[in-house]
């Protein structure tokens, strides 16, 4: 290669470089400014002159340290623990089950059931939640937690069997059917040979499901009324304004200490959220 | 999909293979149809009769809709959210597919800055809300601060107080949330390309740009199809951005049919409204799925 050529190679990277930069920025800057507000006292925080963009009147807790000892933050975080992880076991189940019957088994309406699937896999949250309301209600579950564990897996159900039954479909017959020569049952070859193969699908909607549970808001607000039984995203954003007062430190201090278990996740297994993101519409 | 065919199969009520499938299915195929087939019917009846909180009413048949299409609030809901739909889906098309471009040429730091584009599509779009809704705040907005330290601004923008800005401020925390999925799906789509078509085409003497014109374009166009129509049904019931920064104001500027859903339904206790509004997406979004499937099985066979 000639040194001309390599240099505007170069200058091309740098050029690549620049022009990405600003979205990384646009990305990132509302969570740094999230972090810097909340770690502000509130005589700079509302001070008009101050520079907002750092701390500069020294750092404090005091907003963490009234999102944890003076609200039910620690009682909402427990039971988006609690709704998230239930609704994953149930969702990823469900969905297994009904995904490998799609994949594999032969059964007279077998393909309207697929076609249910998608359609249902396409319906917002914001079609049902006023006669689900009444549901949940009716079912006497409302204003508890298992008001959210029985109604989110009416969109997790549809979307992991959608993400599974493309990974079941990729491992080869013959490998279950020599299992089931060797006395498996259908249910022990799901298990034992076919999870195990299609174990980064199965994480894929472990992933998923757990962050949709974690992120909800809409059924979460109107289904759970009761300060005590809120989850995070529906607490910190109603119990941190009371009417028109609004505790901008604190209410920065829940947006971190919420997300943050998300981003955790997030940072140990992105090729696996990429993965689940781009899986569908790249095949599809 | 499995395809059945009853005449191929040995005449037995249920195979053994039959029962098994039953069985799998029944979990979700008992969710689906008690908690979104049935809830269905229930806006449906809802919709059509004059319900309220706790007080089941008559049958009324069209009326609900024949007032609420009369209604000027529903109406400049559905301009609204034309408006916010088009513009948001149009602007993360369009950048999406920018920084998708982009990030194909990005070697190093490769997993940390994908990564950090990825987040805000990852993390609770209410909890992110907060962020922004700190930054739109009419008197601590931090762009007031910075437009007035670089002596740019003499008043401060009412930001969230003035209709069109208040647009303007969902439009963008929309299109910050769901630019991401635009960029790293379209990314996928773009290294799926075989790099032998871009090496046949240079061969041929085709410039940098017609490659992108005549390979790069039409090859990612049924993953982009797919992402507008995921996208376009998400930003046209979304709720979480209008409902925590405006409430559907000023003056009913921002309300989206699921904001204005939960204002009639919860908020007042009106269920047949409430219903209604609701249901019209109903129609929109099947006209949406029919539209980008149409589109989407075109472009596969033109390949």
């Amino acid at each position: 290669m000639s040194r001309g050529s390599r240099a505007r190679r170069r200058w091309t990277t740098v050029l690549v470089y620049a022009a990405v930069a600003p979205f990384v920025l646009f990305a990132l800057f509302p969570f740094y400014y999230m972090i810097v507000t909340s770690l502000k006292g509130d005589p700079e925080l509302y001070d008009l002159d101050a520079i907002p963009y750092w701390v500069s009147q020294g750092l404090t807790l005091q907003h963490y340290r009234f999102l944890l000892g003076d609200t039910l933050f620690l009682r909402w975080f427990w039971n988006t623990v609690f709704v998230s992880v239930l609704t994953v076991l149930v969702s990823v189940t469900f969905g297994i089950l009904a995904a490998y019957a799609v994949a594999r088994l032969r059964f007279r309406g077998v393909t309207t059931f697929g076609i249910g699937i998608f359609i249902t896999y396409l319906v917002p949250p914001a079609l049902l939640f006023i006669p689900l309301a009444i549901i949940v209600t009716r079912l006497g579950v409302a204003d508890t937690p298992w008001a959210l564990i029985l109604t989110y897996p009416t969109f997790l159900v549809p979307f992991n069997t959608w993400l599974l039954m493309g990974y079941f479909r990729t491992i080869p017959r013959e490998i279950e059917e020599c299992a089931m020569i060797d006395g498996c049952s259908r249910l022990q070859a799901l298990v034992r040979i076919v999870l195990p193969v299609a174990l980064p699908g199965i994480i894929c909607a472990i992933l998923f499901s757990f962050t949709f549970s974690w992120n909800e808001f809409l059924y979460a607000l109107v289904f759970v009324s009761s300060g005590d039984n809120k989850t995070i995203t529906v607490g910190v954003t109603s119990e941190l304004i009371r009417g028109d007062i609004y505790f901008w430190g604190s209410l920065m201090a829940g947006g971190i200490v919420g997300t943050l278990p998300i981003v955790l996740v997030y940072v140990f297994f992105l090729d696996y959220y990429v993965r689940g993101l781009t899986g569908g519409a790249v095949k599809g | 999909m499995t395809g059945d065919h009853p005449a191929a199969r040995p005449r037995r009520l249920l195979s053994p293979e039959a029962v098994t499938g039953y069985s799998f299915v029944a979990p979700a195929l008992l969710l689906m149809v008690g908690l979104i087939g049935f809830p269905f019917g229930l806006a449906l009846w809802f919709s059509v009769t004059e319900t309220w909180v706790g007080r089941p009413g008559p049958f009324v048949g069209l009326a609900n809709f024949v007032r609420l299409s009369q209604n000027g609030t529903f109406q400049q809901t559905l301009v609204n959210s034309l408006v916010y739909t088009v513009s948001a889906v149009l602007l993360k098309a369009v950048f999406g597919f920018a920084l998708a471009l982009l990030l194909l040429g990005i070697t190093r730091f490769r997993r940390l800055i994908r990564g950090a584009i990825l987040l805000p599509f990852v993390i609770p779009t209410a909890l992110s809300t907060l962020a922004w809704w700190w930054m739109f705040e009419p008197t601590y907005s931090v762009f007031n601060w910075t437009g007035r330290a670089l002596g740019m601004l003499r008043s401060d923008i009412p930001w969230l107080s003035d209709p069109t800005l208040a647009k303007v401020a969902i439009i963008t925390v929309n299109t910050w949330r769901g630019l991401p999925f635009f960029a790293i799906t379209i990314l996928a789509g773009l290294v799926a390309i075989p790099q032998e078509y871009y090496e046949a085409a240079e061969t041929d003497g085709a410039s940098a740009w017609q490659r992108f014109r005549h390979v790069t374009v039409p090859l990612v166009k049924p993953v982009l199809g797919i992402v507008v129509l995921f996208s376009t049904i998400l930003t046209l019931a979304d709720f979480n951005i209008v409902y925590l920064m405006t409430r559907g104001g000023p003056m009913n500027s921002t309300h989206l049919f699921s904001t204005l859903a939960h204002q009639a339904g919860m908020t007042s206790g009106r269920l047949s409204e409430g219903a209604a509004i609701s249901l019209f997406l109903f129609p929109m979004l099947v006209v949406i799925v029919i539209v980008q499937l149409q589109f989407i099985r075109r472009q596969t066979v033109y390949e």
